[in-house]
């Protein structure tokens, strides 16, 4: 740690490969719900990921199940997608089944 | 069904994690990385919190008022019980995970066979930590293999750290009159049984490791009798000086 504080420091770019590669956590919580994302942690390998994934993540209890992925392997849409991705589905209130006639002797749902 | 040879056995068990959750919490923000730092406080809390178990049964079967804060901060190295190997600096982190290594197979085959001592309560701390030490094993083995098998320095750092540790190993498989007497008691274990199989499981890591065994066949000892290392002094001074310093305290 101390080697990298150092090498920022000064003029000498740092290198690119300092840095082991970076997996993002998702935990599935003890009631059995879907999995979350959680956060991310660096490893050199999958074993690795999982074991830094329960110490930094699940080491309280708050997992059931954890899955790591690679965060190189994740397609993301971009801030630039928000208007042709999103907008769209704001103003079409046909899209939502809102319109149904709820049966009698249905109170919660 | 209870023997005095139980009260010293109790202080082996619970000093040999106390000692070694000692030096591994001394890791605390020196960690190589963050992910690596908080494994290893992880590691420390879970054998500080069985040495505390271990001992406050020790106390309350030794009858004289000690429990697990008293003879874990008021005792003097002559009368610590744990194996020389947990009470030597923790060196880099090549020395720390082999010796993680070493412990916790040791361990998990120890608490395997407590599980079924015929004291219920050595036996439900012995479940509980059985579940801890088979992660320990998990963890130190993924990391030896990844630096004995890894570049030529991580391989001769953790090559010189078997090297080094190796002569400490056997001092945790010799049996005396103690040993015998609660494992004939069906209380605890002979730590000598447990060789064969510490010895297959370790040496499975270390070829997958491409790590080999010295060839020397002289073993350290003492421990068990309280004879230790000028180490273990100086660990204790610093671990005890706040309840020595403030006896009583509480916050």
């Amino acid at each position: 740690m101390g080697e990298q504080t150092e090498s920022k420091s000064s003029s000498a770019p740092v290198p690119a490969d300092s840095q082991w590669p970076l997996w993002e956590v998702f935990l599935q919580p003890p009631k059995g719900e879907p999995h979350e994302h959680a956060g991310s942690v660096h490893a050199a390998t999958a074993e690795q990921a999982l074991q830094n994934a329960r110490d930094v993540y699940a080491r309280r209890g708050e997992a059931v199940n954890i899955w790591v992925v690679p965060t190189a392997a994740i397609t993301a849409s971009t801030p630039e997608d928000m208007g042709p991705f999103f907008d769209p589905g704001n103003d079409k209130a046909y899209r939502h089944p809102q319109f149904y006639k709820v049966p009698r002797g249905i109170r919660v749902f | 069904m209870t023997t005095p040879a139980l009260f010293p056995y109790l202080l082996r068990l619970g000093d040999d994690r106390l000692v070694l959750g000692h030096r591994l919490s001394e890791w605390c923000g020196h960690g190589p990385i963050l992910e690596e730092d908080i494994a290893l406080a992880n590691i420390a809390l879970d054998l500080i919190g069985e040495a505390t178990l271990l001992l406050k049964l020790a106390g309350e079967l030794e009858g004289g008022g000690r429990n697990e804060d008293a003879l874990a901060y008021l005792r003097d190295s002559a009368d610590y019980r744990n194996a020389l190997i947990v009470e030597l600096p923790k060196g880099d982190f090549g020395f720390t995970i082999v010796r993680q290594l070493f412990f916790s197979v040791f361990s998990l085959l120890q608490m395997e066979a407590l599980q079924r001592s015929t004291n219920a309560e050595l036996a439900g701390i012995a479940a509980k930590a059985v579940k801890e030490a088979r992660y320990h094993v998990r963890h130190s083995a993924q990391w030896v293999i990844t630096l004995g098998d890894g570049t030529a320095e991580s391989h001769d750092r953790v090559q010189t750290s078997v090297d080094e540790l190796w002569r400490y190993t056997g001092e945790l498989f010799m049996a005396d009159d103690i040993d015998r007497e609660v494992a004939a008691a069906g209380l605890g274990v002979d730590p000598s049984t447990l060789e064969g199989a510490w010895r297959a499981q370790v040496d499975d890591v270390l070829n997958r490791a491409t790590l080999t065994v010295p060839k020397t066949g002289y073993m350290q000892r003492g421990g068990r009798e309280g004879r230790h290392t000028e180490h273990l002094g100086h660990m204790l001074a610093e671990m005890q000086s706040v309840p020595r310093a403030h006896p009583g305290a509480t916050w």
